[in-house]
C-alpha cells in the first residue's frame, strides 16, 4: 500500500513537471522562434506600429463605409475578445426568432433591401468568428460603395480579391475575413470618413 | 446540404481510419513493451520514472492491485489539481490576476480533468490562470488518457491470456503510454498548429485599439500545445469558453480536419493495437467497421438537421441556408456537423459550434450518441473496453438464441462476466436518468437553464449524459457554476469514469484466469456481417430503450414544435 501511495505521488508531480510545465515551455520556445507572428495571436499593427487587432478574431464595424461582422453574443457589447461565447438560444426560443426577426429588418434598412444571407443575422459559436459568408458581403457593398464615394465595382473587386473558397475544394466554407477587407477597403484610398 | 458538403464528411472519417491503423500497431508495440525508435531518448527518462516510484516493471499485478493503483493514481492527481485550482492565486504565472476556483468549482474542475470528461462549468479566460491551464489543466489532458489507454491494454492483454493471473503493471502502462505515445506525437501536433495560426505565449492578453477606435483585449495562452493533447486525448476542455469554435482553438479548414482526425485516431488505434495483442486482427476490423457505421450516421442525421430550414431564419425571410446560429463561417453545417458526431461518439467533448443552439434533432442526435455509452469510437482506451463490455452482451444474446455458453475472442462467457458487463452498463442509465429527474423538479437546479419548454428538459438531460459519458460537451446555456450543478455533475463524472471503468477490470481479471480456447465450427463467428450487425442492434437497443422516452420529451418533442412553426409564418 505504502508503495502505491509512493508512486502515485512521485508519478503525479513529475508528469506534472514533465507535461506540464516542460512541454508547453518547450512548445512555447520554439514556436516563439519559428513562427513568432501566429505564436503572438495574429496580431495586426497600425501605421504606427499600435495593435488594432487580430486577424482571426472579429472586431466591431458599425460605420457604414466597413464591412460589418456577424453578431456577436461574446460578452455585453459583442466582440469581447476575453469572454467568448454563443448566445446558447435554442432553435425554438422565441427570444431568438425575435432578436433574429429584428436583425434581418434592421440589415434591409440598412442595405437599400438587399437580400439578407443567414449568416448576417446569426450570432457565431465563438461570438468572434472573424469572416463573413461572401453572400453578406455583397448585401454590403452598394452601401459601402456609396459612403466611400467609390464605383460599386471597386467594392466587389476587393470582395472577390478577399474571399476565400474551401480547401482543397471540400473543407470548410466560402468565406471573407472582415478585417482584412476592411483594411483593403482603407488601402484602396477612397476614403470618405471625416 | 450539397456535394462537397457530404464529401467533406466521407472524406474526414475516411482519413481518420487511415491515421488510426499505422498509429494502432505503433500503440501495440508500446504497451506491449516492445521497443521502439524513441527507446534511445526515452529508455533513461522510463527507467527514472520507474526507480522514483518504486516499481519493477517486469512484475505485474492481478486485476485488483491494478485497479488500485489506478483509483490511487486518479486520487492523487485530484487532489494535487484541485489545490492548484483553488491556490492559483498565490501561484506564478497569473498575469490575469484571477482569483483562486471557490471550493464546489475546483472539485468539479478537478473531477473533470481526472475522469477524461473536461465539463467546464466556468469561463476559462477569465477564470483559469496561465499557471493552472498549464500545470494543471494541460498535464491532466495526458494522464487521464494514458490511465484510460492502460485500462484498455488491460483488456487486450486479458483475451490473449492462457490461465494468467497478471495483466501488466499500471505504472509501467501508465508511463509508457504517456511518453512514447502522447507526448511525441502532441508536441508535432502542437507545433505544427503554431504554424498553421494558433497562438502559444506567457503572455496572458494584448490590449488593442480597434479599427473604429474601440477597445478590445484580447485573452492570449499557450493554446496549442493544449489544444494537441486536448484533441489527441479525447479530453475535449477548452482553453476559451467557446473551446474550438474560438479562432485561436481552430483558425481554419485545416486545423479543423486535424482535429476532427486526431480526436478519433487513437480510440480507433486501441482496437487495431488491441486485434494485433490479441492476434484477432479480423474481429478488430469488425469493431473498427461497427464504430466507423455508426459515426457515419450520426455524422449524417446532423448535418441533414442542419441544413434544415430554422423556424427563426425562416421567419426573418433570409435567403436560404443552414442553420447558422452558434456555428462559424468557415465550418459550415458539414464541417460541424461531423465534429459534432465524433465529439460526441468520441467522449471528447470539444465543440466547434454550439450544440444548444442546434436544430432539436441535431442536437438530439449528439446527446443520443453520447447516451450509447460512448463507444463510436469512444474515448481514448475506454471506447475500447466499453465496446468490449457490449461485445460480451451480443455473443451473450447470441448464445442464449442457439442455446450454447457464448464465447468471445476463445474466451467462455459466463454468468460472472455478465453481470459484471451489465454492472457497468447500467450505471449509465442510473446516473443519467437518475439525476435529470430530480434536477427537472429541483427550483435550485432549474435556475441554471437558459431556454424555455422542451428544450430545457434537454439541456438537463445533455448534462447529465455529457457528465456520466465523461464526455464534457454542452448545452452550453445552462448555468452550471452553482453548487447544485457543480456537486451532481461531479458526482456523475465519478461514477460514469471508476463505477464503469472498476467491473471492467474485474472482467479482465476473471477472463485472463480462464484458458484460451481454440475456435470450433460450432464457435459462433465474431468477424463478419452478421455480428457487426448483431453488435449494432444491441448497442442501438440498449441505448435506445433507455433513453428513448426521455429524448421523447426534450429534442423529438421540441422537432415537432419546430416542424409547426416553420410553416405558420
Amino acid at each position: 500500500m505504502l508503495q502505491v501511495i509512493r508512486a502515485s505521488l512521485v508519478s503525479t508531480l513529475f508528469f506534472t513537471a514533465l507535461l506540464g510545465v516542460a512541454y508547453p515551455l518547450a512548445v512555447t520556445g520554439i514556436a516563439g522562434i519559428a513562427f513568432p507572428a501566429q505564436a503572438g495571436g495574429s496580431l495586426v499593427h497600425g501605421k504606427d506600429g499600435q495593435v488594432i487587432g487580430s486577424s482571426l478574431l472579429a472586431q466591431g464595424f458599425a460605420k457604414p463605409e466597413y464591412f460589418h461582422p456577424r453578431p456577436s453574443a461574446a460578452g455585453a457589447n459583442g466582440y469581447d475578445a476575453s469572454g467568448s461565447s454563443g448566445s446558447n438560444l435554442g432553435p425554438t426560443n422565441p427570444a431568438l426568432i425575435e432578436r433574429i426577426g429584428g436583425a434581418a429588418k434592421d440589415l434591409r434598412a440598412e442595405n437599400g433591401g438587399a437580400a439578407v444571407p443567414g449568416d448576417a443575422v446569426t450570432t457565431s459559436g465563438s461570438g468572434l468568428d472573424p469572416d463573413i459568408s461572401p453572400e453578406n458581403a455583397r448585401m454590403q457593398a452598394a452601401r459601402i460603395a456609396k459612403a466611400r464615394g467609390m464605383a460599386p465595382a471597386a467594392v466587389e473587386q476587393i470582395i472577390a480579391a478577399n474571399a476565400e473558397g474551401r480547401w482543397l475544394g471540400v473543407f470548410g466554407q466560402p468565406r471573407l475575413n472582415v478585417l482584412r477587407a476592411n483594411l483593403a477597403l482603407d488601402a484602396a484610398g477612397a476614403v470618405a470618413h471625416p | 446540404m450539397n456535394l462537397p458538403g457530404w464529401a467533406e464528411i466521407a472524406l474526414t472519417l475516411a482519413i481518420t481510419v487511415a491515421v488510426a491503423w499505422p498509429l494502432g500497431l505503433y500503440l501495440a508495440r508500446v504497451w506491449n513493451g516492445e521497443s521502439t525508435w524513441l527507446d534511445a531518448v526515452l529508455k533513461p527518462v522510463e527507467r527514472l520514472v520507474y526507480a522514483g516510484c518504486g516499481v519493477k516493471p517486469d512484475k505485474g499485478q492481478t486485476w485488483l492491485s491494478y485497479a488500485l493503483s489506478f483509483l490511487a493514481f486518479s486520487a492523487a492527481s485530484f487532489v494535487v489539481l484541485y489545490l492548484i485550482l483553488r491556490f492559483q492565486d498565490l501561484l506564478p504565472l497569473n498575469p490575469q490576476g484571477f482569483a483562486g476556483m471557490t471550493p464546489h468549482l475546483a472539485f468539479n474542475t478537478a473531477v473533470s480533468f481526472v475522469t477524461n470528461t473536461n465539463w467546464q462549468s466556468y469561463v476559462p479566460e477569465t477564470t483559469v490562470s496561465t499557471f493552472s491551464q498549464m500545470a494543471g489543466l494541460t498535464s491532466h489532458n495526458f494522464l487521464s488518457a494514458a490511465a484510460g489507454i492502460a485500462l484498455a491494454a488491460v483488456m487486450a492483454r486479458a483475451f490473449a491470456a492462457n490461465r494468467a493471473n497478471t495483466l501488466g503493471d499500471f505504472w509501467v502502462d501508465l508511463t509508457r503510454i504517456s511518453l512514447y505515445i502522447l507526448l511525441p506525437i502532441s508536441l508535432v501536433l502542437a507545433l505544427a498548429f503554431v504554424g498553421l495560426g494558433m497562438p502559444q505565449t506567457l503572455l496572458g492578453h494584448v490590449d488593442a485599439t480597434t479599427v473604429e477606435g474601440g477597445k478590445q483585449a484580447i485573452a492570449l495562452f499557450p493554446v496549442a500545445s493544449q489544444e494537441a493533447i486536448k484533441q489527441l486525448g479525447t479530453n475535449g476542455g477548452g482553453i476559451f469558453n467557446a473551446n474550438s469554435a474560438h479562432p485561436f482553438e481552430n483558425p481554419n479548414a485545416i486545423t479543423n480536419l486535424i482535429e476532427i482526425v486526431i480526436m478519433n485516431a487513437l480510440s480507433l488505434a486501441c482496437v487495431v493495437a488491441f486485434g494485433r495483442t490479441v492476434l484477432a486482427r479480423r474481429e478488430a476490423r469488425a469493431i473498427v467497421a461497427v464504430m466507423v457505421i455508426l459515426v457515419a450516421a450520426g455524422a449524417s442525421v446532423i448535418y441533414a438537421a442542419e441544413s434544415q430550414v430554422a423556424p427563426a431564419l425562416y421567419a426573418a425571410h433570409t435567403t436560404p441556408g443552414a442553420n447558422m446560429e452558434g456555428k462559424e463561417v468557415r465550418f459550415g453545417a458539414p464541417s460541424t456537423a461531423v465534429w459534432a458526431a465524433t465529439t460526441t461518439g468520441a467522449s471528447d467533448g470539444g465543440v466547434n459550434g454550439m450544440h444548444d443552439s442546434f436544430m432539436p434533432l441535431g442536437g438530439g442526435m449528439a446527446m443520443f450518441l453520447i447516451q450509447l455509452g460512448e463507444i463510436i469510437p469512444g474515448g481514448v482506451g475506454s471506447g475500447l473496453y466499453g465496446m468490449l463490455v457490449m461485445a460480451l452482451i451480443a455473443v451473450f444474446v447470441a448464445g442464449l438464441m442457439v442455446g450454447r455458453t457464448p464465447e468471445y475472442l476463445g474466451k467462455k462467457v459466463e454468468s460472472r462476466e455478465i453481470k459484471l458487463a451489465m454492472l457497468s452498463v447500467l450505471i449509465l442509465p442510473l446516473a443519467i436518468l437518475g439525476f435529470t429527474s430530480v434536477a427537472a423538479v429541483l427550483p435550485v437546479a432549474l435556475k441554471g437553464l437558459a431556454n424555455p419548454g422542451a428544450h430545457g428538459l434537454s439541456e438537463i438531460l445533455y448534462a447529465y449524459s455529457s457528465a456520466t459519458g465523461n464526455n464534457g460537451s454542452a448545452f452550453a446555456g445552462l448555468t452550471a457554476n452553482t453548487p447544485w450543478w457543480n456537486t451532481t455533475l461531479g458526482i456523475a463524472m465519478l461514477l460514469g469514469r471508476f463505477a464503469y471503468a472498476i467491473p471492467v477490470l474485474a472482467i479482465a481479471g476473471s477472463l485472463a484466469a480462464k484458458p484460451k480456447l481454440a475456435a470450433t465450427t460450432g464457435t459462433f463467428p465474431t468477424d463478419g456481417p452478421l455480428f457487426i450487425g448483431l453488435l449494432i442492434g444491441v448497442i442501438l437497443i440498449m441505448g435506445g430503450l433507455q433513453f428513448f422516452p426521455a429524448l421523447a420529451l426534450g429534442p423529438i418533442v421540441e422537432h415537432f414544435q419546430a416542424l409547426q412553426m416553420v410553416p405558420k409564418f
